[in-house]
């Protein structure tokens, strides 16, 4: 136990507490000083999700692959949709993997502050610890099924391309993107809770404007440059151009837009957050 | 270097209530199970467009003092707190706080149901800004204090609320933060983890901490504290010695003559279906009365609304000393004939009539609370010092001889005396 004198001789940090006004800072210290707990719910959040389920964490695999087995089987298959010269299976779940950490990411970030609710109106902390903890709790998922990528890769004997180092370059932008339209959707949850409803419709939707079950390639030239105003569209393209080779060559100015709309997304996302983080406690 | 530990300047916290929360009603009907009750909405849906809930405070606390907070419900004690602890922001003025601040009004925020309690202790710890090698070096101490050694291992959601509450305050208690916030912590738990609570504090407070303590319970702040804030409609109206604030505070708002009626802001949205209406001191002649005879019966009337039919309720006083000890409850539906009768109560206006029989009480000051509640399922409506009275003694056993008698209850006792041997 310390006493009065250690607290005396301790530098003791002042805070000022008061109306912010504009924009605020970006709270990059706080955010260090709670480094911690970053990673304490992160790992809190990682140990809940699969709890009392019966297949827990195969269910990190088994999303995806069974999408990937009805595409498959109905856009292939069926509908002979091109796959870049890929064989299909192969091709989609290529793209799904990303997807996943996508999709998972908006929607367990956007419902991440009315979920901790609890925990907002009662005790301070960097609110966006929150949607940030539990996009990356979604990375491990990612991992997960990434190995059983890399296993379907060793079965249709496919070798990843000399440009496999770019692989986490569009990984992070994935996570960009993510973050940012995680950051809108909680922040906005918190006022308007038609996000729940919105949510699942917004990322069915984002589905289909993402090259996931049929290659960029099929979009019209003239309508690609709006075409990758979607950033998911350059990350699954560039997961499949670095690690499977697909005859598309190298990403070029789509790549631009779309890091350049992630990047928007980020950024509005977290002035967006911060602005309204004052008034979360008080709205939740 | 000054030592204050707070420096308050004009703090003002508005809540508006506006579009935003219009809407918001209009959601929170259509999807009803989503929201659950927020003493913060309450205070909102009792206006119709905004609301200080704290105006134009000033003060300072030094550091080692430990600052008493008094005031009603509502009062804007609560809202005092989430500002000094960060939860939300002023909406003018400001605050310096020097050092942590720990509150132990967020005992077991973030547990985890399906987490260990060892999980839950490192999760917990570090909600409540702690590093993680500092609650590894206080893990067996917390451990130790929260008693729960053998379940350590076991979910959380398998404990009993009483293992829960004590895991959860051991950790919040062992942040040491250089300013302590605690907020009715005392109203929770069993006599023995309220015993637990105080003893920490007063630890805390001999360490040279700060510590704000809200409470309703007076005894307790006379206990702990040396000063004492008064709040009332969210300003400061009074910060003074703990004893003077104390009687100021318990002697303030009871000019109403016998009765006391609620105010729609001072009845919270999660009140609900149960609408109070007017408390009454009555005395053996049938009148309002604010003082009463010793000697003579009287009643305690509660009038209140029921909008819809409520299962197993109960509407009962409590009857304390204006120090705050409490000298009994009592519920309308105590007899079980009665509570057989009432299992269900249908909508409309009542009168739960409480009487008091002749040669009961002392004289003194006494205040009466008021509590609706369905057992175990839900509290409607409480109010812990909703009016207060006068016994005056005349004519009880005894007075002929000048002296004040100790204690609350004056009974007219059956005494013989037998000689047992003549000398």
């Amino acid at each position: 136990m310390s006493t009065m004198k250690d607290i005396q001789e301790a530098e003791l940090p002042l805070t000022l507490l008061k109306p912010s006004k504009g924009l605020g800072s970006l709270q990059l210290r706080d955010l260090w000083q709670y480094r911690e707990l970053i990673y304490f719910m992160t790992w809190r959040n990682l140990k809940v999700r699969y709890k009392q389920t019966l297949l827990g964490a195969s269910w990190a695999v088994l999303r995806p692959f069974l999408t990937m087995v009805v595409f498959s089987i109905f856009f292939g298959d069926l509908a002979e949709v091109p796959s870049d010269g890929m064989p299909y299976p192969i091709f989609s779940f290529a793209a799904l993997v990303p997807w996943g950490l996508f999709s998972d990411a908006v929607s367990v970030g956007g419902r991440s502050l009315v979920q901790n609710r609890h925990m907002i109106t009662k005790i301070y902390f960097p609110r966006v610890i929150l949607p940030l903890s539990s996009i990356l709790a979604g990375l491990v998922d990612f991992l997960i099924a990434f190995v059983v990528l890399i296993g379907m890769m060793v079965f249709y004997k496919i070798t990843p391309t000399a440009n496999v180092w770019t692989l986490p370059l569009f990984l992070l932008l994935a996570l960009v993107t993510a973050t940012g339209v995680g950051l809108w959707l909680a922040a906005l949850n918190v006022q308007y809770r038609d996000v729940a409803y919105i949510t699942p419709f917004l990322t069915q939707f984002w589905l289909y404007v993402t090259p996931i079950a049929y290659p960029a390639s099929m979009v019209p030239d003239k309508w690609q440059l709006i075409y990758s105003l979607n950033p998911m569209a350059g990350v699954v393209e560039g997961f499949r151009w670095a690690l499977l080779g697909t005859e598309q060559g190298a990403p070029g100015p789509q790549l631009v837009v779309s890091s350049v709309v992630a990047l928007v997304l980020l950024v509005t996302g977290y002035a967006y957050f911060r602005r309204m983080e004052r008034s979360f406690a008080d709205m939740v | 270097m000054s030592d204050f530990a707070i420096r308050a300047e004009n703090i003002g916290k508005r809540y508006r209530l506006g579009e935003t929360v219009g809407n918001y009603s209009t959601f929170r009907e259509s999807m009803a199970g989503w929201f659950r009750r927020s003493s913060k909405k309450d205070i909102e849906q009792a206006s119709d467009d905004e609301l200080w809930a704290l105006r134009n405070l000033n003060f300072e606390v030094n550091q080692g003092d430990v600052l008493g907070i008094v005031g009603r419900n509502g009062a804007g004690k609560s809202t005092l707190l989430k500002v000094l602890s960060r939860v939300t922001e002023p909406t003018e003025g400001y605050a310096e706080i020097r050092g942590r601040v720990g509150s132990l009004l967020e005992v077991g925020t973030g547990f985890h149901p399906e987490l260990t309690g060892r999980e839950n202790i490192f999760l917990n710890g570090a909600i409540l800004g702690m590093k993680r090698a500092e609650i590894s070096a206080k893990f067996d101490e917390i451990v130790d204090f929260s008693e729960v050694e053998k379940f350590i291992d076991t979910p959380v959601k398998r404990y009993s609320s009483g293992m829960y509450l004590r895991l959860a305050f051991a950790v919040a208690a062992h942040l040491e933060p250089e300013i302590l916030v605690v907020d009715e912590v005392l109203a929770v738990g069993d006599a023995e983890f309220q015993r637990k609570c105080i003893g920490k504090m007063s630890d805390v407070a001999q360490q040279g901490r700060t510590v704000l303590f809200v409470s309703h319970n007076m005894s307790a702040i006379l206990r702990l504290t040396q000063e004492t804030m008064v709040i009332n409609k969210g300003r400061m109206v009074m910060r003074a010695p703990s004893a003077q604030a104390v009687d100021y505070y318990l002697s303030q708002g009871f000019s109403e003559e016998g009765s006391r009626c609620w105010d729609a802001d001072e009845i919270p949205a999660s009140a609900g279906p149960f609408k109070p209406i007017e408390l009454r001191v009555v005395n053996a002649q049938g009148n309002e009365a604010s003082t009463v005879r010793s000697v003579e019966p009287c009643s305690f009337e509660v009038e209140y609304e029921i909008s819809e039919p409520i299962t197993g309720l109960r509407v009962g006083l409590y009857l304390m000393s204006t120090r705050g000890e409490y000298i009994f409850t009592s519920f309308d539906t105590d007899e079980p004939e009665q509570y057989e009768a009432m299992t269900v109560r249908p909508a409309g206006r009542y009168v739960s009539r409480c009487n008091i029989p002749a040669d009961m009480l002392n004289e003194g000051r006494y205040v009466i609370g008021v509590n609706a509640s369905s057992f175990k399922i839900r509290r409607y409506f409480h109010d812990e010092r909703a009016l207060a009275f006068n016994v005056d003694a005349a004519g009880a056993p005894g007075t002929h001889w000048p002296e004040p008698r100790l204690g609350p209850v004056r009974p007219r006792l059956d005494w013989k005396i037998d000689m047992v041997e003549q000398k």
